[in-house]
């Protein structure tokens, strides 16, 4: 079994806010990420793919195809947009950077060409970031 | 699940010496790290949690709460102090980089389990310099009672 990494960047921007809390509780609760007009991170998202080895390409999978599917399922969705306002799934639910990772998880799991999605990596800032394995 | 990783810094120096063995000896175990007056590193710390993602907020954990258990706990505690002599946690313990990375999760475990929240320490990660880092994720023992909880 061999692990494949690929690393895309996008950048977007956010904020964190309930409706179901007071105006004094989603401040108190989510700080600055709660004004309402958002802020931006360039976040940067691995994508790890677990897979044997083709024997006639040596390849776990091809990684055109991987960048083409990260681009159309993922950056095409995210890049560049106010997430809560412009991202359907985050109308209803906060874009934390735990929930965009699930959802990326969500949107490639069954996409891969081959391989089964292992993990995605989530970077908010250098200093912050979080895994999610699917479960 | 999601495991959510946060870093933070720290400056510290220390001296890697053990007084039951000879200066041979302690020079011959620890090499540069041995010289007298100790010298320094910019510690690199990676606190990773895990949690279910809470359905009201989005978070596994408020970072308010990581953040103020790491300041107290950690960076207070070892930051711009000379391990060996100015806290109380390396008396008689050699203050490597694995010694210290697993203060570091003794320390914030008991701050983060049992916290206000349901997200659990899983690792800390330390570097010591760009090419060298150590992790330690509790002792194997109770990493096999926990294992065992959950499939129960």
């Amino acid at each position: 079994m061999i692990y494949l990494t690929r690393r895309a960047e996008f950048s977007a921007s956010h904020y964190y806010h309930n409706p179901d809390f007071s105006a004094e509780e989603n401040r108190r609760i989510f700080g600055k990420c709660n004004n309402p007009h958002g802020h931006g991170h360039n976040y940067t998202v691995e994508v790890t793919v677990a897979g044997e080895v083709d024997q006639t390409t040596g390849m776990v999978l091809d990684l055109k195809d991987l960048k083409a599917v990260l681009e159309t399922e993922v950056l095409d969705l995210v890049d560049h947009k106010f997430l809560n306002k412009e991202v359907p799934v985050f109308a209803t639910k906060i874009p934390t950077t735990e929930n965009i990772a699930v959802e990326i998880w969500n949107l490639l799991a069954a996409k891969l060409p081959s391989g089964r999605l292992h993990r995605i990596r989530l970077y908010e800032t250098d200093d912050l970031f979080v895994d999610y394995y699917g479960d | 699940m999601v495991s959510l990783t946060k870093r933070y810094r720290f400056s510290a120096s220390h001296r890697l010496h053990n007084e039951g063995l000879s200066a041979e000896e302690n020079s011959r175990v620890f090499g540069k790290c041995n010289s007298p007056y100790g010298h320094g590193h910019n510690y690199i710390v990676e606190v990773t949690v895990r949690g279910p993602v809470d359905a009201a907020t989005g978070m596994v954990m408020d970072l308010g709460l990581l953040d103020r258990a790491v300041e107290q706990e950690v960076l207070d505690r070892f930051d711009h102090t000379y391990l060996n002599l100015d806290v109380p946690n390396f008396e008689g313990k050699v203050p490597t980089t694995e010694n210290l990375c697993v203060e570091i999760y003794n320390l914030l475990r008991g701050k983060i389990d049992g916290g206000q929240g349901s997200a659990q320490l899983e690792k800390v990660r330390l570097e010591e310099t760009s090419s060298n880092s150590f992790e330690y994720s509790g002792a194997a023992e109770e990493n096999r009672e926990a294992a065992a909880r959950e499939t129960k």
